[in-house]
């Protein structure tokens, strides 16, 4: 079982400090955590902080681990044009410091992963072909087939339509309670993250100002201060938490 | 969401596609290989002297069984012109495949980006105005010098790129402005020149098989045997970097090591065989290209066709420079230019969905 705490985290980029000092709950096997905040907020930074790719002050704690590659971090940008298959990008990212020999396993793991993510239709095309939602689904089965402990996920389902991000959402909270993995995505669409997520962290202008239970943490207040609008919040007929925009706050 | 996958394909339908394409790619690698054997034994045996295959054949297998012109004229004149265009090629080649994928650019290559230039102003330094660069002997002060400005160059290029904010176009830029100088810092050594020495630069420039010596043939494979296994052994690492910086890192790649590591061997790969026999463009560039093209970027099967592919172009460029006038053999930098060019243009309009 893996924990993993952010404790007074902050983040360098170049020389200045773009993120400081946010210290989070801890956060434990199973639970998918939504990161919003508003656009340059320092998402991505954080999640660069966590993975190590970039240097700050305070503490990653992470806690129970026994992977090799226990954090796996999906960026945002997946426009490289490499000319690979998606078969090959795939099995790229899980043979990373090993041998050029291939197993058996190591494909049986990536065919049982594409097909998970209803991408084995598109397997043996070239990554230029690839439309953007495809770009992100093949992002995401690259960093599932590292088989991380805390998978960071930037934006995941941004280029996805609605159908897609239900599905790619639900699945990532299925992969997070069946592997005990722990689940950060970085992503826009409030409803998501208050229908997915287990906490929201959120973040604005390079801080943390809240992490907790979505219900806590998600409000009208917030959403004036942090997103500059006014909403309400209602439930649906599923019962789950729904922000509806009146209008901007100015 | 498996439910709506498992109509899409039979499990273990990608693992067995997967393994039938590594396969064709191959029987890629050893038909590339076939070739350039066949094109290595048509080399030594085409040449002014008119030797019946036989002869060669002979000469190869029993040197004592033929006279002892036809033993120099194979062993002493084609044979170090054959092994030097493979050696060389491959050289070449996978310094540019390398320099394409570090840099992320397709417009990588020894030639684009200013490195032969700088290794002929070097060679012109010495032969203009016999100015070492380094304190060697006389006979290897044209070599030297040639190295280490393209060494310089490719550093500079290199270090360069490593800066913040620096984009990839800034740095084909870059390269650009490097011909540039280098070439009119070459014109104004060449106005400068005595009149021997004026052909004898211009002859450097143009790039020459018949320069090859053995010992010049053994430190170009010295440093291609050295390099190879450095990037066999970041062969992922170097195919991540493909899929984009961040992508790599988030890979676990140390991409900040693994660019640094890969460009001081390619400044080596590509320094010293332009060092020993001058300008030859293209092959940096279109070695790698057709290698992408017919195998693909995961670089076990991608280094070793550029290898294949810039070791046959020089090669088949070799025996070319031997054909076009009976009984004369043309510089080799002038035939790769004129044979690559219209090849290039060919093979990127009929395969652009696999090209960059």
């Amino acid at each position: 079982m893996v924990a993993l705490q952010l404790q007074s985290v902050g983040a360098y980029h170049g020389r200045k400090l773009f993120v400081e000092d946010v210290t989070t709950p801890t956060i434990r096997s199973g639970e998918v955590v939504a990161v919003i905040g508003p656009n340059a907020a320092g998402k991505s930074t954080l999640f660069k902080r966590i993975t190590g790719l970039l240097k700050g002050p305070g503490d990653v704690v992470v806690e129970g681990s026994k992977a090799k590659n226990a954090i796996s971090y999906m960026p945002q940008d997946t426009s490289a044009n490499a000319v690979l298959t998606v078969y090959e990008s795939i099995l790229l990212a899980r043979k990373q410091g090993q041998s050029w020999a291939v197993s058996d396993q190591d494909l049986r793991f990536i065919d049982e992963i594409m097909k998970a993510l209803n991408i084995t239709s598109i397997a043996f095309r070239d990554l230029g072909a690839l439309s953007g939602g495809q770009r992100q689904l093949v992002s995401i089965a690259q960093a599932l087939v590292r088989e991380p402990e805390i998978m960071l996920m930037d934006e995941p389902t941004s280029a996805l339509d609605l159908h897609r991000q239900v599905e790619v959402l639900d699945f990532m909270r299925r992969q997070a309670r069946t592997k005990g993995m722990i689940v950060l995505i970085a992503i826009h669409d409030l409803n998501q993250a208050l229908r997915f997520a287990d906490k929201v962290l959120i973040i604005e202008n390079g801080r943390m100002r809240a992490c907790g239970n979505p219900r806590e943490v998600v409000t009208v207040e917030m959403l004036r201060d942090v997103y500059k609008i006014h909403a309400r919040i209602e439930k649906c007929s599923m019962d789950h938490d729904h922000v509806i925009v009146d209008g901007t706050a100015h | 969401m498996a439910e709506i996958a498992a109509t899409s394909i039979e499990a273990g339908a990608g693992r067995a596609r997967y393994r039938a394409l590594a396969r064709r790619k191959l029987v890629i690698l050893i038909v590339m290989t076939a070739a350039l054997c066949l094109s290595f034994a048509v080399d030594l045996a085409w040449g002014p002297a008119r030797y019946s295959l036989g002869e060669v054949v002979s000469a190869l297998l029993d040197p004592q069984s033929v006279s002892a012109q036809v033993r120099a004229v194979v062993w002493d004149i084609r044979m170090p012109v054959a092994v030097m265009a493979i050696v060389v090629g491959a050289a070449l080649s996978v310094a540019g495949a390398q320099m394409q994928t570090i840099l992320a650019n397709p417009l990588a290559s020894p030639f684009t980006l200013g490195i032969s230039a700088a290794a002929s102003f070097g060679a012109a330094l010495a032969i203009v105005t016999s100015v070492p660069l380094l304190p060697v002997a006389a006979s290897m002060l044209v070599p030297i010098n040639a190295f280490i400005m393209a060494l310089i160059a490719t550093l500079f290029i290199h270090f360069i790129s490593q800066m913040r904010g620096v984009t990839v176009q800034t740095v084909v830029l870059l390269g650009i402005a490097l011909v540039f100088t280098f070439n009119a810092l070459l014109a104004f050594l060449q106005y400068l020149a005595s009149e021997q020495a004026l052909s004898a630069v211009v002859f450097w420039t143009m790039g020459s098989l018949t320069k090859a010596t053995w010992p010049k043939i053994w430190m170009t494979l010295a440093v291609l045997l050295i390099a190879l296994p450095l990037f066999a052994r970041n062969a992922w690492a170097l195919t991540a970097i493909r899929l984009g910086e961040d992508k790599a890192a988030s890979f676990g790649v140390n991409v900040r090591r693994i660019r640094l590591e890969t460009m001081l061997i390619i400044s080596l790969l590509a320094a010293v065989p332009v060092s020993f026999v001058g300008t030859i463009g293209f092959v940096g560039l279109v070695g790698p290209h057709i290698a992408r093209m017919i195998l693909g970027e995961d670089q076990r099967f991608f280094l070793p066709g550029s290898i294949l592919s810039g070791a046959l172009l020089l090669s088949l460029t070799s025996i070319v420079s031997k054909s076009i006038i009976p009984g004369v053999v043309f510089p080799i930098g002038i035939i790769t230019a004129l044979v690559g060019v219209p090849f290039f243009f060919s093979l990127i309009l009929s395969n652009r969905s696999r090209s960059w």
